[in-house]
């Protein structure tokens, strides 16, 4: 295997010293087996010790080094250095404020996270003295939305969320289904204010990227349409005085 | 240390230029410049209609000019490769069909579409006695 240098093009900003960021380029000697956050992490022990970044588990499980990798939300452990040119652009994810150099501040989408009620919620009480059943077909409906690891490419993806930061968007949207689709779950009625809202599945309009850049193929996308159809069906029911979630 | 968080606001006039995923769904979106036009046309012919008979010829013969049919052409190339392609491919995501474990391949409900859509144009072309 050899050697390879790159041009990591990394984003850079200091709060207490730069008033905007900036680029600062270093050239790295990068293995053929090399993930971009081993570049990342060559810079840091080797070339630039100040230099901000959130990663942990380097398996994509933790989902903290997410970036744009030459534009494109990417986990930076999943994204190898020998699928890219000789120079490579890093920067913070978009659509959030940058806290410093590649890391970003994320209280918007972890307060969205928690507004969805991302939990099972009884309205009956639970089976007495043994667990809750569930057939692997029930579970099927709702496995791969399961699979988000909050890396949050999606929302650095989705120009709704960079128009708007309102919006509730994929990511949390996505959670939210995850638990209505949940065979065990009774609280679809207490999130659909929230869904249903103007801020909610309505202001998705589809551009899809969320599911293209998302690491886990999680499909937020989809989630978010699937929910429009539930919402449209819950109006009409209402409308018709049918039984419905809400009543 | 103070906390100092710098934004970045997303343009609202050129967003769409960051990517080509961005500008293929804008594309998509420009179509109902077309689904408007296409509204008035109707509300127009039903106008020459309710008029009289001469109105009426007046109107078909204004659409069967070169240029009206070039632009009839493109039009319907135009819905075609970013408004019906795309979304019947993307019809699947929206209304999944599981049975059991297992998930309804998503060709199945694609290809369901597009039958329906022959039948429904075979439909409609049966109604206006062209076929």
């Amino acid at each position: 295997m050899g050697i390879r240098k790159i041009e990591l093009e990394v984003m850079r900003y200091d709060p207490e010293k730069d008033e905007a960021p900036h680029f600062q380029s270093y050239t790295v000697p990068c293995e053929e087996d090399w993930a971009i956050l081993d570049a990342i992490n060559y810079v840091k022990d080797n070339l630039d010790t100040t230099l901000a970044y959130r990663w942990s588990c380097h398996m994509m499980v933790c989902g903290s080094c997410g970036m744009m990798v030459n534009g494109e939300p990417s986990l930076t452990c999943k994204t190898f250095v020998r699928e890219l040119p000789d120079k490579v652009r890093i920067e913070p994810l978009e659509n959030f404020p940058i806290e410093r150099d590649l890391v970003v501040v994320l209280d918007d989408v972890m307060q969205k996270l928690h507004k969805v009620q991302p939990y099972i919620i009884r309205k009956d009480p639970p089976p007495e003295g043994k667990e809750f059943t569930q057939s692997r077909g029930q579970l099927a409906i709702f496995k791969q939305l399961t699979m988000c690891i909050n890396c949050m490419c999606c929302y650095a993806a989705c120009p709704q969320y960079g128009l708007d930061k309102d919006f509730i968007g994929p990511a949390a949207l996505a959670l939210a289904h995850r638990y209505n689709r949940d065979s065990r779950d009774q609280g679809k009625s207490d999130r659909l204010d929230i869904l249903a809202d103007h801020d909610g599945v309505w202001e998705c309009s589809f551009v899809g990227a969320c599911s293209e850049v998302c690491p886990k193929h999680v499909d937020p996308a989809a989630a978010i349409q699937q929910m429009k159809i539930d919402g449209a069906m819950e109006f009409w029911k209402q409308k018709l005085g049918m039984p419905g979630d809400k009543s | 240390m103070s906390r100092r968080p710098y934004n970045r606001p997303m343009s609202t006039t050129t967003w769409y230029m960051r990517n080509s995923r961005y500008k293929v769904y804008v594309l998509r979106e420009l179509t109902s410049f077309l689904v408007a036009f296409y509204t008035f046309l109707t509300i127009f012919a039903l106008g020459a209609l309710a008029t009289s008979p001469e109105r009426w010829n007046d109107f078909l013969a204004s659409q069967q000019s070169t240029a009206m049919i070039v632009f009839h052409g493109l039009a319907l190339l135009y819905f075609l490769f970013y408004q019906t392609f795309p979304w019947f491919k993307l019809a699947p995501k929206a209304m999944p069909i599981h049975l059991g474990e297992k998930k309804l391949p998503d060709s199945f409900i694609i290809v369901g579409h597009y039958v329906a859509w022959i039948v429904i144009s075979a439909f409609i072309f049966w109604l206006a006695g062209v076929i």
